[in-house]
């Protein structure tokens, strides 16, 4: 017997426990490792303790200034505002898609291909290519341009390094919808037209059958899939911090700027911010398994 | 009307790809002009130019995903076994602290250890950014292997081993052949979450670490929108080839691409 197969067959006599713990053991060292331990140094930073430091003092100041900043209030706002719309434009138009490209026949398969050749496009490349279509010296404001709606580039309306946060809005829902798009097709293909065929026999009118049967199934992996993008989009920095403006930036790129301020003072502030988005999206993660629990219980 | 709002999308979807290929061809391309003034492959021919770095950063990002989607399905695949095949108490807190980091940001998470890994020599360095990196991949490898588990069925095993197989040979005759599609595809999604990884690389990396998002994200900093489109185009080259290769099975598994929501 080979020294693998040893260890292999000796694990096989092992109490059911152990077994378990030794199989999951890896996996849970990874994420306690990197990260349990990131949220507890992250909280434990934010009222001021540095490891590796002498004379480090233990306050609540950070949040203080956190709760009092309007930089950061600013910066929630534009983060909620940006992670619900784009959230909630990309689940009602990666819906739509899914809808339309089911319907079709022989094309159905390149449509729903373009879709899943957008999802393994990296979100810097989606930066980028947002970035040279909306600026204000972009693709767009060059048509309107030769359209004659615009007289030059200041006439164009400012979509990239705006206010409202429409550039990094553009980015994600052109990003996400495909992904939601995917999700929608996958839990159309789920034995629906059987369900469909009863609903028509029925005497279920089209209107009906939508309303009643067909967005009732895609509530929930569709749901589950829009927690994912919300968190992504309230938690990622590079899509704001290339499409956006230096103020307001939202949560991440604060936090991120924060850190990386040569201030060591400016660390636990940035350190609370990171704990904001932890606890935001913490919420949505048990939104998210609430969902998956009550889906897998409801199987169609 | 279904086909006008099925053909807005698809043009929504093609737009932005324009600019990017336009500008990636183009040597000038001034404002009002809706073509080019001159062509050129000048930023597609910097790509191999040994002065941009960009063909190491093209063997850095490929040795480090590589890398890190072996190691997630390594250390994913006994942990889905477990979650797949074994009905125990404190499962679903298990698969709950499996899930959290696929969801929760990973810069929010390393802005706190990001010290340690300064402390203990891992920071700037490629061994610091694979480590970092399992934090996004292992745990979405471990749920997706899971749920292959969770389908598998145990019986071949216990027949294999009837006829004499000893455990590794089970392993490799009968498990590995018979979940390949899930681990193929839970190494695929590991390589992209990697391969698209920006913000982990440059806290751990610290900036020595040159993957191609980092020399994108400064390519896009800079005034050079020629080479900036050009090296968009070489870093979505392998994803797109990975997931053209890969669409069958993708299509027919809809849990998979939950995944790639992290890209």
């Amino acid at each position: 017997m080979s020294a693998p197969q040893a260890i292999v067959a000796m694990t096989r006599r092992l109490p059911r426990w152990t077994r378990i713990l030794l199989l999951l053991s890896p996996a849970l060292l990874v994420v306690g490792v990197f990260f349990v331990a990131g949220v507890v140094q992250g909280v434990a930073q934010s009222f001021g303790y540095q490891p590796f430091l002498p004379g480090y003092q233990l306050s609540f100041d950070a949040y203080r200034q956190l709760w009092t900043d309007p930089a950061v209030r600013a910066s929630l706002l534009l983060t909620a505002r940006v992670a619900v719309v784009s959230t909630f434009s990309a689940a009602s138009l990666g819906v739509t898609a899914a809808l339309l490209i089911r319907r079709l026949g022989r094309s159905r398969g390149l449509a729903s291909g373009l879709l899943q050749a957008n999802l393994a496009v990296p979100h810097l490349v989606g930066a980028l290519a947002i970035l040279l279509l909306l600026s204000q010296g972009g693709l767009l404001a060059r048509l309107t341009h030769a359209a004659g709606l615009t007289a030059g580039p200041a006439s164009f309306p400012a979509l990239t390094a705006d206010r409202f946060g429409w550039g990094i809005i553009a980015e994600y829902v052109w990003k996400e919808t495909p992904f939601l798009g995917v999700i929608a097709l996958a839990a159309l293909s789920r034995g629906i037209d059987d369900l469909e065929k009863v609903a028509r026999t029925l005497g279920a009118s089209r209107w009906q059958q939508l309303r009643h049967l067909t967005l009732p199934l895609l509530a929930a992996p569709v749901a589950a899939g829009s927690i994912l993008v919300f968190a992504f989009a309230a938690g990622s920095y590079e899509v704001p911090y290339l499409l956006g403006r230096p103020y307001p930036a939202t949560l991440p790129v604060v936090a991120f700027q924060g850190y990386r301020n040569t201030d060591l003072t400016a660390r636990p502030e940035a350190m609370a911010v990171a704990v904001l988005i932890t606890v935001l999206t913490a919420t949505i993660v048990t939104a998210y398994l609430t969902l998956v629990t009550r889906l897998s219980r409801r199987t169609i | 009307m279904r086909r006008g709002v099925l053909l807005a999308l698809i043009t929504g979807l093609l737009l932005p790809w324009i600019p990017l290929l336009i500008w990636a061809v183009s040597r000038q391309w001034r404002y009002p002009a809706l073509l080019p003034q001159q062509y050129s492959g000048r930023g597609l021919r910097l790509l191999a130019d040994p002065h941009t770095q960009i063909l190491h950063g093209l063997l850095t990002s490929t040795v480090i995903a590589v890398t890190v989607a072996g190691l997630a399905c390594l250390i994913g695949f006994p942990a889905g076994r477990a979650i797949g095949l074994y009905r125990f108490r404190g499962r679903r807190i298990v698969q709950f602290f499996l899930l959290a980091p696929v969801i929760v940001p990973g810069l929010a998470v390393t802005l706190g250890i990001q010290v340690f890994f300064i402390r203990y020599g891992l920071s700037d360095r490629i061994t610091g950014v694979i480590l970092v990196q399992l934090m996004p991949t292992v745990p979405y490898a471990a749920t997706m292997l899971g749920g292959a588990f969770a389908n598998y069925d145990i019986e071949y095993e216990r027949q294999a081993r009837m006829l004499g197989a000893g455990p590794v040979r089970v392993l490799l005759t009968v498990t590995i052949p018979l979940l390949r599609p899930a681990i193929a595809l839970a190494a695929l999604f590991a390589f992209l979450i990697s391969w698209s990884e920006y913000v982990l690389t440059l806290l751990v990396g610290g900036g020595q670490v040159q993957t191609l998002p980092l020399l994108l994200f400064s390519a896009i900093g800079s005034p050079d929108t020629n080479a900036a489109a050009a090296l968009a185009l070489l870093v979505i080259g392998p994803p797109l080839l990975l997931v053209g290769l890969a669409a069958r099975t993708l299509s027919n598994r809809s849990s998979a691409t939950i995944g790639l929501a992290r890209l």
